[in-house]
């Protein structure tokens, strides 16, 4: 066992853990956050993605050895009121999930993104999401989210600033 | 955990999704409440909700509560359930909770989703249910004002005194109406439909794009193990002997316990468990299965095909209408076993005490998951309490019971103790009950002009289903079940004995059925070059009753621009189906390069009766057919030396988004009686694949999945 010391969605967090053991299970058997999903156990599938310093990453691939100081998101960190993520809210909109499963993956892979691509191509978004499976069929509504995302984050500062006076943003 | 889940949805609901309802969510919010408490807790709460009838409770905060007895899948059970209560209720849409209950004979004999006849089976009940909800409201309200019933009307949770417009909310006669008798009820006309037939948001969307939505493999019990369990590679094989001195000293390893089916490691965490496993050494008595593989059994379903099979379906006289045929057509067709691969992991959560046995798992069939428990544990049903999750996709996978009666073995060896069972994406993919495999051989003769005047075929299919006269149905649906005007049919059917195990795959028989007999229609046609819509629109012109099959064909061609110019290279083909009390039809547009199949745009168009969730039926088409396509071009399951050879998504690897062709939807909309919708776009978009790419390269694929080589 081995203590390792990391940012988990904005907090210090420490576990005295397996140094072998996957960040997968740390989040979802040590911490209990378990909105991060086991699909394949081995980066085949993308259900267990989280950012690492802002990329994305296949969490069962990454070991606890490797944590110490990184910073970590989940889905649960993606949002504070886990909705006003532009993602999430063009997932609403757009009505992506059906059994839901891989959609914690889809999500922290589209948020990924659009970070980084204001206004991703149909190709950019089957590039980046290609990692992810859906045994649901998502894909094509998938496509249509991540775009609507684009747009929202593209809106999203004065946007943002706007709820903020209204008080919405909690 | 559990407090912590129900508050964080709580939470989310009444603030946060509230306030963010109007602009992301469209005015829609719901919360999904955790199951009602066990029966076998102590319940004294004395704010319980009033119960109406087994669907409907109403507390007196005004809340309503629907009891979702089918499993959500993804198939959007949640939302189109609330919608047929809701509908004669006159509920706020947006104040609905939703639970699902524990297993009860007022859901069924056989409680659970599956069949894709949840609508079919819940379409009359539940209308009802809400009906009966609403009267008895409206009674204790007529009491409460000493008026007549005939004077009040229930609107948006409240009861209306329509001579005074004073309102009565349905908070505060929940009490009183619970007491009253289950009414006679009279259900709307569709004329007077306010949410059935419209387009509504899913209802457990929220909480499945924050991490909150809890599936099986979600479940934390107070004290909980994590077990994972090394089964024999081949099927049928059992445990000679293991020795476990190793895995035990390996960290986080609790116990190691032998249950029917192999050898189960304990440990404080799923990882832990399953690296422990690793170290098991296990002497497996293989059984009679170790020398099977894809070439032997492929063998055994050839030679079958060459034998007098039971009568599947027989009219006129196929032997003489074939002599006297102009041309004479033969064709095999094989698909693969296939495998489920739901997204989320095989999972169960049990704890088994003397007295009890509390299980948490998302499974399709909660009645079968009970007697599965009560048959280990030797409990009579009503102390197993079965708490259902949502489930990470079923596709028929969820409908067995095998890995919830391996939860409760090993929970049952660790008395008092929950232990949560997860099976790797290898033990998924290799310890399935399977799709079957199948081997059909088809013989077909022509007229003088072409139009088929015989049909034989003898269809090799392991069976599952049960015989009835030799023939199980499951093997033989899509063959036996066609409406094509042929005069002259003979089919037969051979049960092998293949030793894989087999069940219920999305669409049953139909998923290889359909693509052998919409295939080979194809090679009818083709043989003297005849337009298939065209051939196909003859052969179901005749009988009147073909009208909905019709119809649904002829809106794919036209909307996919069926005999139109296309771009240069590409290709259409279709395919037809009617299973499940639904109608569809689907044009595929392909193109081949050096034997490489891309699918760019698939054109549905359905009928399956009275719609309940436009946007439901459209989501399950797209979902089907991405299911569909996998089959097609992707994944097949291979056996050597009684193993299964795939092992993971990296060599049973499913559609992608990058290989997603553009879906359109067309609904038919009628009042005939709902049809299922979960399975029914499965089947078809596999033969309009395959007789799109005849199109394109004049080669018939005749076993699945496409092999590149075979096309280039
Ligand atoms: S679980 Fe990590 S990629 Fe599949
Ligand atoms: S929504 Fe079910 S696997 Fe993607």
């Amino acid at each position: 066992m081995a203590v390792v010391k990391f940012t988990l969605n904005g907090k210090a967090q420490s576990v005295d853990v397996e140094p072998r053991m996957p960040l997968l299970w740390i989040l979802r058997d040590v911490l209990a956050m378990t909105g991060t999903k086991f699909g394949c156990g081995g980066g085949f599938c993308g259900a267990c993605t989280v950012h690492i310093n802002g990329s994305p990453v296949r969490s069962c691939q990454t070991l606890a050895s490797g944590l110490n100081g990184k910073s970590v998101t989940t889905i649960e960190g993606l949002s504070a009121d886990g909705m006003s993520h532009p993602v999430q809210r063009a997932w609403i909109e757009e009505d992506v999930p059906q059994c839901g499963y891989c959609q914690s993956g889809q999500i922290m892979t589209a948020a990924a993104l659009v970070a980084k691509a204001p206004n991703p191509t149909d190709a950019d978004i089957d590039e980046a999401l290609h990692g992810n499976l859906c045994r649901c069929g998502t894909y094509q509504d998938i496509r249509r989210a991540v775009h609507t995302a684009a747009r929202y984050r593209r809106a999203q500062i004065p946007a943002d600033e706007k709820a903020q006076e209204k008080g919405v943003l909690a | 955990m559990i407090a912590t889940q129900f508050i964080r949805v709580k939470k989310l609901n009444r603030r946060s999704f509230l306030q963010a309802g109007a602009t992301a969510a469209g005015g829609l919010m719901l919360g999904f409440y955790l199951p009602e408490k066990s029966p076998l807790a102590a319940q004294t709460s004395s704010a319980a909700p009033a119960k109406l009838n087994a669907f409907v409770r109403i507390g007196a905060d005004d809340s309503v509560t629907l009891m979702i007895h089918k499993s959500e899948m993804g198939q959007g059970t949640v939302t189109s359930l609330s919608m047929l209560l809701a509908e004669e209720l006159e509920c706020d849409w947006t104040k609905i909770r939703n639970e699902f209950p524990l297993v009860d004979p007022a859901y069924g004999a056989m409680m659970g989703a599956y069949g894709s006849l949840s609508i079919r089976t819940s379409w009359m009940p539940l209308r009802q249910a809400g009906a009966q909800a609403r009267e008895m409201l409206i009674s204790a309200a007529a009491q409460k004002w000493g008026v007549d019933k005939s004077q009040c009307r229930a609107e948006n949770n409240n009861i209306v005194n329509t001579a005074s417009n004073a309102k009565l909310s349905f908070g505060s006669l929940a009490e009183d109406a619970a007491k009253l008798p289950l009414p006679q009820v009279k259900l709307k006309d569709p004329s007077q439909y306010q949410l059935i037939g419209t387009s509504k948001k899913r209802l457990d969307t929220p909480a499945k794009v924050n991490g909150t939505a809890t599936f099986g493999l979600d479940i934390k019990r107070p004290g909980m193990l994590y077990a994972s369990l090394q089964r024999c590679p081949v099927f049928g094989g059992k445990v000679a002997s293991f020795d476990a001195t190793k895995a035990k000293s390996m960290p986080g390893v609790k116990n190691v316990v032998q249950i029917s089916n192999g050898v189960a490691v304990v440990a404080d965490n799923t990882w832990a468990a399953a690296e422990a496993r690793k170290a098991l050494t296990i002497q497996w008595d293989e059984g009679s299965r170790a020398n099977t593989s894809s070439a032997s059994l492929r063998q055994m379903f050839a030679d079958l095909a060459e034998k007098p099979g039971a009568n599947a379906r027989k009219s006129g006289d196929a032997a003489a209408a074939m002599s006297g045929a102009a041309q004479k057509l033969e064709a095999v067709y094989e698909a693969p076993y296939l495998s489920h691969a739901p997204m989320e992991p095989l999972n169960c959560t049990a704890v088994v005490t003397d007295d009890s046995c509390e299980i948490w798992v998302g499974t399709q069939i909660q009645s079968v998951a009970q007697q599965t428990a009560a048959g280990i544990t030797k409990l009579p049903p009503s102390k197993i309490a079965i708490h259902t999750e949502f489930l990470g996709g079923g596709f028929g996978r969820r409908g067995g019971a095998d890995f919830i009666g391996e939860a409760v073995e090993i929970a049952k060896a660790l008395k008092g103790t929950p232990v949560k069972l997860t099976w790797t994406r290898e033990d998924d993919i290799q310890h399935d009950t399977y799709r079957p495999a199948s081997y059909t051989k088809f013989a077909a003769g022509l007229d003088a002009d072409g139009w088929p005047v015989a049909l034989t075929g003898t269809v090799v299919c392991p069976s599952f289903g049960g015989l009835r006269n030799g023939v199980d149905s499951t093997g033989v649906e899509g063959i036996v079940t066609h409406t094509y005007d042929i005069p002259n049919q003979d089919i037969q059917y051979h049960p092998p004995d293949a030793g894989i195990p087999v069940s219920y795959w999305r669409s049953v028989g139909f998923s290889q059925n359909c693509y052998f007999m919409e295939s080979f229609i194809d090679e009818m046609a083709a043989a003297t070059k005849k337009d298939p819509v065209e051939f196909r629109r003859r052969l179901l012109s005749k009988d009147p009753k073909n009208s909905r099959y019709l119809n649904v064909l002829n809106v794919a061609a036209e909307k996919a621009g069926w005999g139109k110019p296309l771009p240069a290279g590409h290709y259409h083909g279709v395919g037809i189906v009617n299973n499940l009390g639904s109608f569809n039809a689907q044009v595929a547009e392909v193109s081949v390069n050096q034997g490489k199949v891309k699918v760019h745009r698939v054109v549905c168009a359905v009928d399956c009766g009275q719609i309940v969730n436009k946007a439901g039926v459209t989501q399950q088409i797209e979902s089907g057919i991405v299911y569909g396509l996998s089959a097609a071009l992707k994944i097949g399951i291979t056996l050597d030396h009684g193993r299964v050879q795939q092992t993971n998504f990296n060599t049973y690897d499913p559609l992608r988004i990058d290989e997603m062709p553009v879906v359109e939807v067309y609904l038919v909309e009628n009042h005939e009686n709902p049809g299922g919708i979960g399975e029914a776009a499965t089947p078809t978009i596999v033969p309009a694949v395959i007789n799109a790419v005849f199109a394109a390269t004049g080669k018939r694929v005749r076993s699945l999945p496409i092999k590149a080589e075979s096309l280039a």
